[in-house]
Order: C-alpha cells, then structure tokens, then sequence
C-alpha cells in the first residue's frame, strides 16, 4: 500500500482467517493442535515469538481439557476454532466435558506451587500471561474457552 | 508427531540429563520416568541440557517442580542448563529463575557439583 506521496508503507496484515479442527481427547493429539495454530497465526502476520506465546496457550487450553474436561477419557472430542480479523486473532477451544469454573482455581503462586509439589493451574495463569483475552463460559452441554490475541502495531507484516 | 527424547550420561558426580524435542503433556511422563528412575538409583546431582528442547508446556515445568523437594532433601539439586531463548522465557513467567539455578552451559553449571 502506497501514502499521498507515493511512499510504500508498511500495513498490517489483516486477512480474515475462518478455521476449525476436530481432534481426539488424547495428549498425543497436542502436537497436531500446534501445528494447526502456528500456521494460522504465521500466515495472519505474527513475528515467531507471538506465534509460539499463542500456540502455548492454546495448547494449555487443550492440555486441560484433555485433563480436567475428559479426565483422560481417550474417546471424545474437542474442537479448536480460528477467527482472525482485523488485528484479532481468536482461538474457540469447546469440549462437551465436566464443566471448568476457573474462578475456582486460584492464581497459583509459584513459591507455593513448588512446596505443594504441584503443577495444577499453571496452564491457566501461563494462558493469561501470554493471550489479551481468557474468556470461559458455558454454552448448551459444552464449554468454551475464548482466547485473544491482537497484532500490535510494532510488528512488521 | 512432535518427538520428545531424554538421554542420561554420568559426568563426575553428577548425571547429565539431555532432553531433546518437544516436551508436552503427552511427553512429560517420560521425562517423569526417567527422573523416577535417578532417585530409585541415589542420584541426586542432576544437570539438565536444554540445548535441543525445542518446546515445553506447564506440563513439561510440573516434572521439575515434582522432584526438586526430593532431590535437595538428599543434598542434591537440579541445575538447569543451555536453553532456548523461547524456553527460557516459558520458565521465566512462571518464576522458575528464583527456584532454580539456570546457567549458560552444561559444564558451568557440572562445575557447581564437581567443586562441592
């Protein structure tokens, strides 16, 4: 794209991305999950850095669902959908599992965490760390887990 | 299919963990076994090699922080070392830094044991 001058100028990526998997509820399932998301969030314009900050959280959105949702059920489903528009890239991760209320798993401090021995709710305070948005809710039978992440103006194409 | 790999070596008086690939809720209980399997043996001076981990997730971490009590209690220690930019910075937002010894390579961080 070209100012009044006749400058090129650089502008940011802003392709509509529409795309949705369905994969297994087995952890062996994760790493198609990553590949799934990298790609789409390269080809919307984010540098490597954001790429793997948003393929990690998605990843522990699905690692808890794999858990917590199915509790290791190998047999079901859960879904992963992409809608980038703008400067938004929305990831949807729905499961028709036990419900997930994250206002009941507290901010672990890590200090705590490491004296307890345990590694629960890492996953979600990694998922706010690196997303803008972590949304839950309750939709019919199933549960969603909304995830946001914006291009930033800093960023190249 | 992300691979994930976990080769042991002794060096001195500590062992040598080299993990290479992707470390994941699917992966992490290999890592789990392999630590499970350095305790049941008494060895408790741990370095771990980072250099070829390409990936790790909050499942991935929770191995390191299930064994550390363990390892200390019997005076020894994980030290971690030579990761990946991207992993450091997964350990980092978790505070691992104030928990952990994170060095730049794997002899600097031999050297703490074999100088005890």
């Amino acid at each position: 794209m070209f100012d009044l001058k006749g400058n090129e100028r650089i502008v940011k990526r802003s392709e509509k991305i529409e795309d949705k998997r369905v994969f297994k509820s087995t952890t062996d399932a994760l790493a198609d999950v990553r590949e799934f998301v990298n790609e789409l969030a390269l080809r919307f314009g984010f540098g490597d850095k954001e790429v793997s900050e948003i393929t990690l959280a998605v990843d522990e959105a699905c690692t808890n669902v794999i858990k917590h949702a199915y509790k290791g059920r190998p047999d079901a489903e859960f879904e992963v959908k992409i809608l980038a528009t703008g400067t938004a890239f929305q990831i949807v991760v729905r499961d028709w599992g036990a419900s997930f209320r994250p206002e009941e798993v507290p901010l672990p401090n890590i200090r705590d965490k490491y004296r307890k021995h345990k590694a629960g709710g890492l996953g979600i305070f990694l998922m706010k760390k690196l997303m803008d948005t972590v949304e839950y809710k309750g939709r019919d039978a199933s549960n969603e887990v909304r995830l946001v992440r914006y291009l930033k103006n800093e960023q190249k194409s | 299919m992300n691979e994930f790999k976990v080769l042991t070596r002794e060096s001195g008086n500590a062992v040598v963990m080299e993990l290479q690939g992707f470390l994941d809720a699917h992966t992490a209980p290999d890592l789990e076994k392999t630590f499970s399997e350095l305790m049941s043996k008494g060895k408790y001076n741990i370095v771990v090699n980072f250099n070829a981990l390409n990936y790790i997730s909050s499942a991935g971490l929770g191995v390191f922080m299930a064994y550390i009590d363990e390892v200390r209690n019997n005076n020894g220690d994980i030290k971690l070392a030579s990761m990946q930019q991207k992993v450091f910075n997964v350990f980092d937002l978790l505070g691992f830094p104030y928990l952990y010894e994170i060095y730049k390579d794997q002899d600097e961080a031999l050297k703490k044991f074999n100088s005890r």
